[in-house]
């Protein structure tokens, strides 16, 4: 794409919004965000007022020793005596960073929690069924820490520029620093008594995130994708990094991904083996997304879309979701060291593409905005209820397609720091459900299974850590992990929440939820799902064709005996041919594409119950 | 006594006490990890920050404080009220960044302003005497400013765009000017901050340019 399509593309977006904002103007409600019972909850460090609906709190767990300091969150002083106290203890010891303890992202590998902090890493046992039982503590500085986890080695992304080779805080000082290190650390964690740091890949932008990317010609390989957003760092300290913009330096570090490869054998010789311009368009512009800039305005050409904040893999459909700053792209990964971009998409309501997360069957993708970096509260009443939220994006035919914001339907007060941020497909079957941390908006579950109108389904909030103070904190990751929900919370911990069935989740499809199981999971690395033939599965199903009000009674009824004669153990007496056979009918004559699906599903189910 | 209720009691004791594993600090890549404690773990967290970091803060407050004050010249003068939604967006974000930045400097036990600075009230652009000086980089000078809060309809639009987008631009270069100053910017929320700054005016900067050339 070229500046003058992208420019006439952008006419169109603000166009097509403008006329949808004019529609949704008869509708008032669905553009403010409501006032609701977690919309001011007590404030409190540990004893914050709760909220809950659909899901219930199982476990918390208090932040790990050495990875908690009071002092450490933001905390502005309230009153003169404070304050004095504070210059007091400064002029004492300058050293001094709040958030440097944060809690991150999160990864999970045969039974271990392991949750990135700004600090380092803790891994729990998450295997026992009560709390989480913390096993190992690695302290090692230099930016968020997002991490993942494959067999014995463990990756983690480092970016400030203070961070050392060593792990060591005698701050790497200077613009060229041959001790300093910013890129994928890779630690093997085969001895929970002995960690060791056996690799530093060095980037030329740090690394804010990264992606675990299998080798389809070998599994003893994998790739990484790595996103750095940092400043290119100089060429006197890495050879490789040249700053500055495409038209003058064509190889500059901006405007391309890190691609590194990883001998799972030998993984100390791990090696960026590419760094892809996927951001460039037909004519080879290595800047062809988000640039910009035209003759007579009183501005330089600015770098935009230089840079992706987070990819997401699905290998099983050679796909990736990048959200990359500016915008939202596609690529083909079929060839993963040499990713392709298929599609991108501009949103005028997106300030910030940050993460991106498939439906199971591909065919839809949900992005988020995080607008303003989630340090600031954006969740209030009187903030757009299209920024800061997640877009619920179609694929079709290898092209994204917007088609609705989703944000938390909860106004949170002006002392919690609220923006969409990472989530995780929870696996009902038949229903496209994505859980979600909202920082201290809470964690919530969105159902995006019609993309034209997502709608929560569940949450969990806490109040913030003291009434009428913004203090940075909440839930930085919410993720599904083998039946329950992990949420990584900033300050507070580590929460472990179950759902609970209601109204909109019945008994058995978070049933058929809770028995998908895998060893392994890097959420930013999506698996297919494949649901087992069970009772649970098809009673999920049936639960989902049953809320319809058009549902056929006749036959959900003679779902419902077969079903519940399967739970029993009973023989198969009501004839599981002619049940499928019914339910194909049935599919046939539907004419909601979503209805459809779950009748078809529910068919394969009987007919291969039936032999 | 014998050893055993010894023995016993000790894992008593044990049982009883909070036990944690030791917490690891790897050395550099093929070392081993030496185990430290708690204390020295929340120790390590700790960065500094420097003058340089300061006077950033105390620099893009005021810059800052001139957007708020174009958008408000821009509920009143301005005629597309797609110039008026991003105007009232780019307000907000930029009033929660300052918000952010006064609780750093405060935090810090720093001065909200530079000595010798007078106080961004004073910076506000129709209230100053003309100039052609900014007073940070990319800020509009007070003429400029002058002749933005003398303009309106599409005019003020597109003064309203242009000027902003320099604005912007100002603290891309005040963030690469920090980014470029040795031991600056270690600060782990500074660090965050400079971040996000660079996402946030990137992005407005590029959307201004597209409304711009749809005016």
């Amino acid at each position: 794409m070229n500046v003058r399509s992208t420019l006439l593309s952008t006419a169109a977006v603000l166009g097509v919004l403008m006329s949808a904002s004019l529609a949704s103007a008869q509708a008032p409600a669905a553009q403010v965000i409501p006032t609701d019972a977690r919309s001011a909850l007590s404030g409190g460090m540990f004893d914050a007022g709760q909220y809950a609906s659909g899901m219930v709190l199982e476990h918390s767990v208090r932040p790990a020793p050495g990875f908690f300091e009071r002092e450490a969150l933001f905390s502005p002083p309230r009153n003169p005596a404070e304050g004095a106290a504070l210059q007091e203890r400064i002029r004492a010891d300058p050293r001094f960073a709040p958030l440097a303890l944060a809690n991150s992202d999160m990864a999970l590998s045969n039974g271990r929690l392991f949750v990135g902090n700004f600090n380092g890493f803790n891994a729990y046992d998450v295997t026992k069924g009560g709390a989480p039982e913390l096993v190992m503590s690695v302290v090692c500085p230099g930016g968020q820490g997002d991490v993942s986890v494959v067999g014995n080695l463990l990756f983690m992304s480092v970016e400030a520029n203070r961070a050392r080779l060593d792990c060591g805080t005698a701050v790497a000082e200077g613009e060229v620093n041959a001790e300093r290190f910013r890129g994928v650390r890779i630690f093997d964690i085969s001895d929970l008594n002995a960690p060791r740091q056996i690799a530093a890949v060095q980037t030329c932008r740090g690394s804010h995130t990264h992606t675990l990317v299998p080798d389809p010609a070998n599994p003893r390989s994998l790739y990484i994708y790595n996103s750095g957003t940092a400043d290119v760092r100089k060429t006197a300290e890495l050879a490789i990094c040249t700053d500055g913009q495409p038209d003058q330096n064509p190889d500059t570090a901006l405007f391309s991904i890190d691609v590194i490869k990883v001998d799972l054998d030998r993984p100390q010789d791990a090696a960026i083996v590419s760094r892809p311009r996927i951001f460039a368009d037909a004519n080879g512009r290595v800047a062809g997304l988000w640039r910009g800039g035209r003759a007579g305005i009183a501005t330089q050409n600015t770098a935009q879309t230089n840079q992706c904040h987070d990819i997401t893999v699905y290998p099983e459909i050679g796909l990736a979701a990048g959200a990359c700053s500016g915008n939202g792209i596609l690529l083909d990964i079929s060839n993963p060291e040499h990713p392709v971009r298929v599609s991108d998409i501009f949103d005028p309501d997106m300030a910030y593409w940050h993460s991106a997360t498939f439906s199971n069957a591909g065919d839809k993708v949900v992005f988020t905005d995080e607008w303003g970096g989630g340090i600031g509260a954006r969740c209030r009443a009187e903030d757009p209820s299209t920024w800061g939220a997640n877009m619920v994006a179609a694929i079709e035919n290898r092209t994204l397609r917007g088609r609705a914001f989703h944000k938390l339907p909860s106004a949170q007060g002006a002392d919690e720091n609220c923006v969409a941020h990472n989530g995780m497909i929870v696996p009902v079957p038949g229903r496209d459900l994505m859980v979600q941390a909202w920082y201290q908006g809470g964690v919530s579950i969105m159902d995006f299974t019609d993309p034209a109108k997502p709608v929560e389904i569940a949450a969990f909030d806490r109040g913030p850590i003291e009434d009428g103070k913004l203090f940075v904190a909440g839930s930085w990751s919410a993720y599904w992990f083998n039946g329950r929900i992990y949420s990584s919370e900033i300050a507070r911990g580590l929460d472990v929440l179950k759902l609970v069935p209601g109204d909109h989740l019945s008994a058995a499809e978070i049933a058929a939820a809770e028995a998908v199981r895998s060893d392994q999971i890097n959420p930013q690395t999506q698996t297919r799902v494949v649901w087992a033939d069970t009772p649970d599965v098809a009673q999920a199903y049936l639960d989902q064709l049953m809320r319809a009000p058009a549902a056929d009674a006749a036959l959900t009824a003679q779902v419902q005996a077969a079903i519940d004669e399967w739970r029993a153990g009973r023989p198969d007496s009501r004839g599981a041919a002619g049940i499928a056979a019914a339910l194909t009918a049935a599919a046939e004559k539907e004419t909601g594409a979503i209805a459809k699906g779950r009748l078809t599903a529910l068919a394969g189910i009987f007919t291969r119950r039936a032999g | 006594m014998t050893a055993l209720p010894a023995l016993l009691l000790a894992a008593l004791i044990a049982a009883q006490a909070p036990t944690s594993p030791p917490i690891f600090q790897p050395g550099a890549p093929g070392a081993a990890a030496r185990i430290i404690t708690p204390g020295e773990a929340v120790a390590l967290s700790r960065s500094t920050f420097t003058a340089a970091d300061v006077a950033f803060m105390q620099h893009m407050i005021v810059h800052h404080a001139q957007a708020v004050e174009m958008v408000e010249l821009l509920e009143t003068r301005g005629a597309s009220p797609a110039v008026k939604l991003l105007g009232r967006r780019i307000a907000l974000s930029q009033q929660a960044e300052m918000d952010l930045m006064r609780d750093w400097l405060t935090l810090r036990g720093q001065p909200l302003e530079m000595p010798g600075m007078s106080g961004h009230d004073h910076h506000a652009g129709h209230a100053m005497p003309a100039g052609e000086t900014p007073v940070m980089p990319g800020m509009l000078s007070p003429k400029q400013m002058q002749t933005l809060a003398a303009a309106s309809g599409p005019a003020f639009d597109r003064l309203f765009l242009q000027g902003m987008i320099q604005h912007h631009q100002g603290a891309l270069d005040m963030v690469a000017g920090l980014m470029a100053t040795p031991g600056a910017a270690e600060d782990t929320l500074l660090s965050d901050f400079t971040n996000s700054v660079v996402a946030d005016q990137s992005t407005e900067i590029l959307r201004m340019q597209s409304i711009l050339s749809d005016l």
